[in-house]
C-alpha cells in the first residue's frame, strides 16, 4: 500500500475527503432542521416562510445544496463507473448527472432568494 | 499458486440470476448495497421532488396548503415513506462508514454488530417518522 497523504497531491483522495466532509455538513443540517421543526411552534405557512427567510437558514440551506451536489457527484460517478461499461453511455450519463445537480443548486438559489 | 480459487475460470461474468439467487451477501454487504440504492434514490427522484415541494410551499399560502393536501394522499405518503427510509438508511450507514474510515469497529464481530445496528436504527427511525406522517 502506497502511503498517500490527504493534503498532498490528488490521488482521488480529494473526492474521497470531499464526500465525507459534505456528508457531515448535510448530516448536521438535517439534524438541526429536524430539531427546529419538531421543537418549534406548530407549522403554519407563516412559520415555514419565516424560517426560510432568515439569513442563517438561507446560507445553511445553500451550503446544504452545494454539499449535496458535490457529495452526489462523487457517489453517482462511482455508481456509473461500476455498472456502465460503454464509454459513450457513461459519459452521457455523467454529463446528465452534472446538469441535474447544477439544476438543483440553481433551483435552490431561486427558491431561497426571490 | 495452484489453489482451487486460482484455477476457477476468470473473469466470471455475473448474471442477473447469480446476483439475485446465488450470491449471498453478509450483513455488511447489505448495508453497503442499500447505501448505494438509497443514495441513488435520494439524488433522483427524491431531491427533485422535495425541491419542488419546497418551492411550491414557500411561494404562497395557497401553495403551502396545496402541498399539505398533497402530502395527505395515501400514495404520496407511501412515496414519502420510501424517502424517509432512504434518508434514514443512508444517514445511519454513512455514519458507520465514517467510523470505519477512522478505524472504529473494523473487527469482524464489531462490523457485523454495527451493520445490524444500522438496520435496526434506520428501520426504527423510519417507523417513527412514518407514524408521525400518518
Amino acid at each position: 500500500m502506497v502511503n498517500r497523504i490527504v493534503v498532498g497531491a490528488h490521488y482521488g483522495t480529494r473526492d474521497w475527503l470531499a464526500q465525507r466532509i459534505t456528508a457531515l455538513i448535510m448530516a448536521m443540517y438535517s439534524v438541526i432542521l429536524l430539531v427546529v421543526l419538531l421543537r418549534g411552534s406548530p407549522l403554519t405557512f407563516g412559520v415555514w416562510k419565516d424560517l426560510f427567510a432568515s439569513g442563517w437558514m438561507r446560507v445553511a440551506t445553500l451550503l446544504f445544496a452545494a454539499s449535496l451536489a458535490w457529495h452526489a457527484w462523487v457517489g453517482v460517478r462511482d455508481i456509473l463507473m461500476d455498472y456502465i461499461k460503454p464509454d459513450g453511455l457513461r459519459l452521457a450519463l455523467q454529463v446528465l448527472t452534472l446538469l441535474l445537480l447544477a439544476t438543483y443548486v440553481g433551483w435552490t438559489v431561486q427558491v431561497l432568494w426571490r | 499458486m495452484s489453489s482451487a480459487a486460482a484455477r476457477k475460470p476468470r473473469p466470471k461474468y455475473l448474471s442477473l440470476r447469480a446476483l439475485l439467487l446465488e450470491i449471498r451477501l453478509p450483513l455488511p454487504g447489505w448495508v453497503s448495497i442499500f447505501h448505494r440504492i438509497s443514495g441513488a434514490l435520494l439524488v433522483f427522484p427524491f431531491a427533485a421532488w422535495l425541491l419542488y415541494l419546497l418551492d411550491a410551499s414557500l411561494l404562497s399560502e395557497s401553495g403551502y396548503e396545496k402541498v399539505k393536501g398533497t402530502l395527505g394522499l395515501p400514495l404520496v405518503k407511501l412515496g414519502m415513506l420510501v424517502f424517509i427510509w432512504a434518508w434514514c438508511h443512508h444517514f445511519c450507514a454513512g455514519i458507520r462508514f465514517l467510523l470505519l474510515d477512522i478505524n472504529r469497529g473494523i473487527e469482524l464481530r464489531q462490523a457485523r454488530f454495527s451493520s445490524y445496528l444500522v438496520f435496526l436504527i434506520s428501520l426504527a427511525l423510519t417507523a417513527y417518522f412514518g407514524a408521525k406522517l400518518w
